[in-house]
């Protein structure tokens, strides 16, 4: 098969550097949307903790 | 193991993973954007594929860094077996899980070059992409294996199990289809060091590295979540049981379900 023109194979090109980004963007928010998580769990923990310090000084 | 004396919180233990994030983060970003300016500013157009060949960049370093971290994954399998420590058992899943997303991206990329360059977006009678594919299709089923299994322990021994013998599959694989016939898809790492132009095999190289910096990179961040999470796991035990010896008193961890680690 003949190599493409340059505007047929850029689109190829792109799809492949495309997909390659795509792939790391939707690690990238799975990583961000469970580290929200872990944050909102830490949170809840440095609640619970603040509250029995507060009790057992009372 | 360590036990932290009078508060009955036992530690698995004291990894780190997330050292040295920062500056391997810094290190991936600089040889990726390195390698992008190499591709498309500095390697030369391919004579014979065109300006469809810069896919190559991409594709090949991707499956190479891909089937190492399997094999990788099978290295620390055996330490696992060997020492029992969890750390490995992490360290193994998390090679295996990454080569599987690498691996996707492999297979994605290869049927846009496929397309492009053959017409078609898949060729059954290709060893090489058939060969990947095999190897794709058998690291998918880890995780029903490793997810069907309940107690950790075993888990851990089953997984590692699976990791060294699908980690000696790999290299066999590359062998046989070295051997097969059908030499369609291009050698880029045959015995004379390929017959690429110093441009093209340099461009090459510094998206190796930057494909593998990636890869670890990834690998780091994704145990420093899983050892976080086990840490917060431990940690809410820790306060639920002993809010259970004070008495309950509208704990605000009822509001965040726990997950599984």
């Amino acid at each position: 098969m003949p190599a493409l023109p340059l505007d047929e194979a850029g689109k190829y090109v792109a799809g492949a550097y495309g997909v390659f980004v795509t792939l790391i963007l939707v690690y990238v928010a799975i990583m961000g949307a469970r580290l929200q998580r872990m944050e909102r769990e830490l949170h809840a923990l440095t609640e619970l903790a603040e509250r029995r310090r507060s009790r057992d000084r009372s | 193991m360590t036990h932290l004396p009078g508060r009955g919180l036992t530690r698995l233990d004291s990894t780190l993973f997330g050292k040295g994030l920062r500056g391997l983060s810094i290190a991936t970003t600089v040889t990726i954007a390195t390698a992008l300016a190499l591709v498309f500013f500095y390697a030369p157009i391919d004579a014979d594929q065109g300006f469809v060949q810069k896919i190559f960049y991409v594709h090949v370093p991707l499956a190479i860094v891909a089937l190492i971290g399997f094999v990788v994954a099978a290295g620390f399998a055996v330490a696992h077996l060997r020492t029992r420590q969890v750390k490995f058992d992490h360290l193994s899943y998390v090679a295996i899980h990454m080569g599987i997303i690498f691996g996707v991206a492999v297979l994605l990329t290869g049927s846009i070059w496929a397309k492009a360059s053959w017409g078609k977006w898949w060729v059954w009678d290709e060893p090489t992409l058939v060969s990947f594919l095999i190897v794709f299709l058998l690291y998918v089923t880890y995780y029903p294996l490793r997810y069907s299994i309940e107690d950790p322990e075993r888990r851990a021994r089953f997984s590692s199990v699976f990791a060294i013998t699908a980690g000696a599959f790999v290299p066999i694989n590359f062998i046989a289809v070295r051997l097969a016939e059908g030499f369609v898809h291009p050698r880029v790492l045959n015995t004379t060091a390929g017959d690429m132009p110093g441009e093209m095999r340099l461009t090459f190289l510094v998206s190796l590295a930057g494909i593998a910096l990636l890869y670890v990179t990834l690998m780091k961040l994704e145990l420093t979540a899983k050892h976080t999470r086990g840490q917060l796991k431990r940690l809410r035990r820790l306060l639920e049981s002993e809010e259970a010896e004070v008495g309950p008193s509208g704990s605000p961890l009822a509001s965040v379900p726990a997950r599984p680690e």
